[in-house]
Parts: structure tokens; C-alpha cells; sequence
């Protein structure tokens, strides 16, 4: 094969200017990789410091005022700056051509604009919230957000930035998936992180602009009272709530459904065996997509809700646990009586599956339009929704940084550190919310500065845990920079994987593909002998 | 790919690339019908808050003008297609003119609006605590000029943009890049056009035409 002599596209081209002015996939992926990461340890770093605060009852480190902006930075950070753009920006960027068998994606340019509007868009957030100083948490309720001063807006517009940056990468692949398959990939024949992007990407083009223009009602709120949120000009805050969380609520999914593309993709490598279901992840993740968007009202049972519309959301909430478990219950067939793999990703994709179960049992409970006043606003849903969403989302995304780690730059990483950081990530991660669920249950509210002595134990505990999951994400990004700059180079195909992405040299050639496989198996049936397959 | 293949490298063909900017396009449009059925969905919220005074201040709105503003827009939507036509054709003069008369149209319909906002702006009809109209005292007001000045603000802005598109389309036709085997921007701009169209076409009996 012709593979060894290519020269890979990390090495393509050299030059500052053959980085940030590229148009291949590869390199965009690996440009959000990097300013991702970052945005991940900073609002990691923030996270940590607001539970130093809490570790007593009043005063430990900050002013109440810092300890709000914390938290703020800390939602606003994770959510619009790390979770919804990392694993479709990243991986999705890096597999979804080599996936489908193409040599870019349908629009290279419009993709590496929308990552310089995801970069601006970050660099305003993250200044105005030094510079300002936020409080509002990343929800941004009215009728608190247009009557404190005006630090909100410019945190607002940021947001908006970064909405359009999401919205041209999902019309990106979108395009991408139903014009640049390879010859003979059926739509049945996708894999399914495949799937998986393009159900968010669908997502994220319906919910986004909705935002985009609830923000800009706020805005517009402060600046020319218009009234359109404010009670005391006729206005609805409640309608504010609607708006938000019909793009909020389905951003979860945004951010999840990849998350669990990438356990879809994974399971069958590591378990040498084909999934148990392909249909059924398939159709579950449009269940997600679309019951998604019927369940906002969840959050909204004690705003002023009728009773049938609370039943309603509250049934089309428990429908979403529905789709999930199918996926579970398809996870774990597919494991079962599989050779199975111990390694650094599975360590993640346990740990997904399990946040996702007792996430997901919660998550039930808090649609239960009786119990969620009890828990409404407590430490309960801050366990809850960190449970299945945050704890899910950045298991699999260092999941799949693991498992396509050698795939982006052909390196191998220790395997001995690398599954000591997943396990330690992993318990850490626990038992920082543990505790919370506890907490939230014995009525602590949360975005409370100060609290009773009787929760403090919990607290410790709490913060305890998450000394204990940074420690796991520091040896992690030690091990893998490591690598990257030390490790050995890796093989061909390292996890004797079936996937489509590994037909091509490791690390990929900058076109991908010198000539556009035909493709002529399923996506997790083996390669039939004497096929292109590389190595 | 083939030197003197056209397409770009990842599509296989042309004819491939025109569907994968069509379909752009349309995804695109999908965004922004999400974008006016947040302000519709605002609207709508509001009507049924404020009956009466949505529709005194509905029928306060200048109908007529507003009248020929759709019938300028949609008669400039006409020449958008004759325009499209004439350029696969390869009628290139035609194309130009067209365009050109779809610019007008366009901007009749910016003068004729802006003539409305003037008209507001000095009678006191405007958003929120900037609401002072005399003739009309009811609650809701302020908030039915809210929602018009946002709702129709952002449209004129696509219209605005819309304009602009053209513009560069008819300085490609003059220049001939725009050809009868390759024209998906003027085709994408088409579709914006339409859409923006179709918009108005949904704005117009929401604000005035409200029994």
C-alpha cells in the first residue's frame, strides 16, 4: 500500500498560516480541540474554586458577589463554551468525512469561520465576565438579568456569537451527510456517531436561532425598555422561560446525543462484537431529537403552569428516558458475551453508562409533577442534571479522545496512566455529586453562599471529590501531552477497529482519501478479504 | 478530480455541489423561519394578553401603504425568477435588468416602510417606555409597538441584506461569471429573496390586518 510513504496532514503543510488559514477538517477539529480543552480547564478551575468556598458554612475564600460571578462562569463556561460545541466540533469535525468516505466536509471554509466565530464569541463572553462581572447564572432569568446593570449584554451577544457558530457547523454536516457519502453508504449503513451528529446538528439548527432571538430580546429589554419580560410594563418574565428553554432544554441533547454516538461507536470496537441493535440506537436518537423538543416545560413546573400542560411536559420528559434506556439496554446487550477490552475508554464508557442510569432515574422522578417542587431549585437537580449531562459528556469526550487519540496523531499514549486518570476521574466525579443529591434532598438550595452548619459534612465531602476529580483530569492531560510530544508511534489500526475512519494511513493524509472508497460492507460487519482496507 | 472539472475537490461533480449549496441554503432558511417563529410566538403571546389593544393599534397601522409594500415585494420576487430564468438561458443582458428591477422593488418596499417608522416615530407609536400615542390608551399598546418594530425591523434588515446580495449579483452578471452551467449563488440568493418575501407575507396580516 501506498500509505507509508504519504506524508500525513499534520505534516502537509508547515507554517503558523498552514493552521490558521486551513480548510481540512483535520485541522479545525484539532483548533477547536485546543481552544475546547481550554475552555475546559478554565471553567473546571472555576468550579473548583466555588466549592473551596462552600467547604464552610459563611465566608471561606470570596465575597458572596465573587462567589455569584463564579458560578456563573463556571455554567456559562461549561455550557456555551465547552459542552455544546466540544465533541461535535471536535470529533465531529475530525471522523464525520472519514466516516462517510469523503475527502472534506460540503462547506471547508464556512468551517473554519465558524470556528474563528466560536473563538470570538468566547473572547467576549469570557471579557465581559472578567470585565463585568455577571451574576445571573448561564440562564439568565428576567426579570434579574435586565434589571442588573448592563454587564449582561455583552456576555448576551457573545452567546448569540456563539450560536451562529454552532448553527453553521450543524448546516456543515447536515450538507455534508447527505451529499458526500461514498458510493454504496446507505443511510442504514452510517455509522452510528455518524447518526449521532447529524440528529444533534438537526437539533442545534431548529433550537439555536431561538435563542438567538430571546437573547436579543433581552437586550433590547435593557436598553429600550420595551417591557416585553417586564410584569410592570404588561410583559411576561414566564414567557422568557418558555423561550429559553425550548432552545435550553433541547441543548442538553445537543449535548449528550453525541456523547452517546460516541459509546454507540465505541461499545462494538471494544466488545468485539456488532451492536446488538443498530436500528434501535438509530431510531432512538430521532426519538431523543424530537421528543426533546416537546419536554422544556419540565423546568418551568413551579413558574405558573396549568396542571394539563404540567402533565403533558412531564410525560413527554419521561418518554426522553424511554429512547434512553432502549439505548442502554442496547450498550449492554452489545457487551454481553463480548471479548471485552479493559482499557482507559471503556473505564469512560462505563462511567457514561452509569452516570446516564442514575441520571436518568432522577431525571424521572424530577418530571414527576408532585415530587419536582421538593427538589425544585435545590442541590438535588444540580446532581441531577451534572449526572446526565455534564458527567456524560465529558466521559465520552475524553473517551473518544482516547479512542481516536492515535487516529489524530498517530501516537500512542500510556495505557497504565491513562486508565489510572479515567479511573480516578471517574470516582471523583462521583463522589462530588454524590453528596449533592443528598444535600439537594435535605432542602439546600442551590446558588447559596452561605447554609447551615447541619450540611456541612456533605459540602466537605463534596469538595473532597472534586479535588479528587481534578487530580484525575491533570494526570489525564499530563499522560496525553505526553504522548503527543514523547509516545511511540502508534499502529494502523490499534483497537483492531472496523470502523470506516481507520481504512485510511494513521494519521490520515490530507485529503483523507486518495480514492473514495466504495463501500460494500455494514459499518461494524468485518472487512471482506482482499478489500481496500489499509494496513 | 480532473483539471478541467470545475466542481471543488471534495464533491464528485458539479451537479453534486449545486445540490449541496441548494441544500445549504435551505437548512439556512430553516434557521431563519426558527428566528421569525420566536417573534411570532412572542407576538401571539401578547395578542391573547392584549386583544383590544392589538387591534386599535392594528387598525391605527397605515393599511394601504403597507398594501403596496407586499405588492412591491412580491412583484420583486417575479422578477427574481425571470432572473434566474434568463441566466440559464444565458441571457445575460436580460438577467441584469431583471435583477435590477428586483433591486427597486426591494427598496420601494424599504422607502414606503421607512415612510411608516417615520410616521410612528413622530406620533409616538413606539416601543415600551417610549410610548406616547394619544389616541390610543389601552394596556398592550406599548407592546403590540414592540413587537412590530422588533418583528418588522429584523425583516427589513433581511431585506436590507437581501438588496446587498443582488447587488454583487448583478455586477457577476455584467462580468459573466454567473453561467447557464454554474449560477448556485444566484440561485441561493433567489431563495433568500423568496424567503424574505415569504416572511412579509406572514408579518403583514399579523401587524395590519388584526380584526
Amino acid at each position: 500500500m501506498s500509505s507509508a510513504e504519504e506524508v500525513s496532514y499534520l505534516f502537509a503543510q508547515r507554517g503558523w498560516r498552514s493552521w490558521f488559514f486551513t480548510h481540512d477538517h483535520k485541522r479545525i477539529a484539532l483548533l477547536y480541540l485546543a481552544v475546547v480543552s481550554l475552555m475546559l480547564m478554565l471553567a473546571g478551575t472555576f468550579a473548583l474554586l466555588l466549592r473551596l468556598e462552600l467547604l464552610t458554612p459563611e465566608k471561606t475564600l470570596f465575597e458572596a458577589v465573587t462567589y455569584n460571578r463564579l458560578f456563573t462562569l463556571h455554567g456559562v463556561g461549561m455550557v456555551w463554551l465547552f459542552m455544546i460545541p466540544a465533541i461535535p466540533s471536535v470529533f465531529g469535525n475530525f471522523l464525520l468525512p472519514l466516516m462517510i468516505g469523503a475527502h472534506d466536509v460540503a462547506f471547508p471554509r464556512l468551517n473554519l469561520a465558524s470556528w474563528y466565530v466560536y473563538v470570538v464569541g468566547a473572547l467576549i463572553v469570557l471579557g465581559a465576565m472578567v470585565a463585568g462581572g455577571t451574576d445571573t447564572g448561564w440562564t439568565f432569568y428576567t426579570p434579574y438579568s435586565t434589571t442588573t446593570p448592563r454587564e449582561v449584554i455583552p456576555v448576551l451577544f457573545g452567546v448569540f456569537v456563539i450560536g451562529f457558530s454552532s448553527i453553521m457547523t450543524s448546516l456543515n454536516f447536515i450538507v455534508t451527510t447527505h451529499t458526500l457519502r461514498a458510493e454504496g453508504m446507505g443511510w442504514m449503513r452510517m455509522p452510528l456517531f455518524v447518526w449521532a451528529i447529524y440528529g444533534t446538528s438537526v437539533i442545534q439548527v431548529i433550537a439555536t436561532p431561538i435563542l438567538g432571538i430571546t437573547l436579543s430580546l433581552v437586550a433590547l429589554e435593557s436598553f429600550l425598555g420595551t417591557g416585553i419580560f417586564d410584569p410592570a410594563r404588561g410583559g411576561d418574565p414566564v414567557l422568557f422561560q418558555h423561550l429559553f428553554w425550548f432552545y435550553s432544554h433541547p441543548a442538553v441533547y445537543i449535548m449528550v446525543l453525541p456523547g452517546m454516538g460516541v459509546v454507540s461507536e465505541l461499545l462494538p470496537t471494544l466488545c468485539h462484537r456488532p451492536p446488538s441493535s443498530y436500528r434501535s440506537i438509530v431510531y432512538s436518537t430521532f426519538g431523543i431529537s424530537f421528543v426533546g423538543f416537546l419536554a422544556w416545560g419540565h423546568h418551568m413546573f413551579v413558574s405558573g403552569m396549568s396542571v394539563v400542560n404540567a402533565a403533558f411536559f412531564g410525560l413527554a420528559s419521561m418518554l426522553v428516558a424511554i429512547f434512553t434506556a432502549i439505548k442502554i439496554f442496547s450498550w449492554v446487550s452489545t457487551m454481553y458475551e463480548g471479548e471485552i477490552v479493559f482499557n482507559a475508554p471503556l473505564v469512560y464508557l462505563l462511567g457514561f453508562i452509569f452516570l446516564m442510569v442514575f441520571g436518568g432515574m432522577t431525571g424521572v422522578a424530577l418530571a414527576t409533577v408532585g415530587l419536582d417542587p421538593h427538589w425544585h431549585d435545590t442541590y438535588f437537580v444540580v446532581a441531577h442534571f451534572h449526572f446526565i449531562m455534564a458527567g456524560p459528556v465529558l466521559l465520552a469526550f475524553l473517551a473518544a479522545l482516547h479512542f481516536w487519540f492515535p487516529k489524530m496523531f498517530g501516537k500512542k499514549y500510556s495505557e497504565r496512566l491513562s486508565l489510572m486518570g479515567a479511573t480516578i476521574t471517574f470516582f471523583g466525579f462521583f463522589a462530588t455529586f454524590t453528596p449533592q443529591f443528598l444535600l439537594g434532598n435535605m432542602g439546600m438550595p442551590r446558588r447559596y453562599y452561605s447554609y447551615p452548619p447541619k450540611f456541612q459534612w456533605l459540602h466537605v465531602a463534596s469538595t473532597m471529590g472534586a479535588t479528587v476529580l481534578a487530580a484525575g483530569l491533570v494526570l489525564t492531560l499530563g499522560t496525553l501531552l505526553h504522548a503527543l510530544i514523547w509516545g511511540e508511534r502508534a499502529a494502523q489500526n490499534p483497537w483492531d477497529s472496523r470502523g470506516y475512519e481507520w481504512d485510511t494511513a494513521t494519521p490520515p493524509p490530507e485529503h483523507n482519501y486518495e480514492i473514495i472508497p466504495q463501500i460494500t460492507r455494514g459499518p461494524y460487519e468485518p472487512a471482506e478479504p482482499g478489500s481496500a482496507r489499509v494496513g | 478530480m480532473s483539471a478541467e472539472s470545475p466542481a471543488e475537490l471534495q464533491f464528485e461533480n458539479l451537479e453534486r455541489q449545486r445540490y449541496a449549496a441548494t441544500l445549504g441554503v435551505w437548512v439556512f432558511l430553516g434557521t431563519e423561519v426558527m428566528f421569525f417563529a420566536a417573534l411570532i410566538t412572542a407576538y401571539t403571546a401578547y395578542r391573547i394578553y392584549f386583544p383590544e389593544a392589538f387591534s386599535q393599534c392594528s387598525h391605527h397601522m397605515e393599511r394601504w401603504v403597507a398594501t403596496f409594500e407586499t405588492a412591491s415585494l412580491l412583484t420583486s420576487s417575479l422578477f427574481m425568477v425571470l432572473a434566474v430564468h434568463a441566466t440559464k438561458l444565458g441571457r445575460r443582458p436580460a438577467a441584469a435588468l431583471f435583477l435590477l428591477l428586483t433591486v427597486l422593488g426591494g427598496l420601494a418596499f424599504l422607502v414606503m416602510h421607512g415612510h411608516e417608522y417615520w410616521t410612528d416615530w413622530r406620533e409616538g407609536g413606539l416601543p415600551g417606555r417610549y410610548y406616547h400615542l394619544e389616541e390610543i390608551r389601552a394596556a398592550g399598546a406599548p407592546m403590540f409597538y414592540a413587537s412590530y418594530f422588533f418583528t418588522t425591523g429584523l425583516h427589513s434588515l433581511h431585506v436590507l441584506v437581501g438588496i446587498g446580495l443582488i447587488c454583487s449579483m448583478i455586477k457577476r452578471t455584467i462580468q459573466g461569471t454567473l453561467t447557464p452551467e454554474k449560477h448556485n449563488l444566484l440561485e441561493g440568493v433567489g431563495l433568500y429573496w423568496h424567503f424574505v418575501d415569504m416572511v412579509w407575507v406572514f408579518l403583514y396580516p399579523l401587524f395590519y390586518l388584526v380584526p
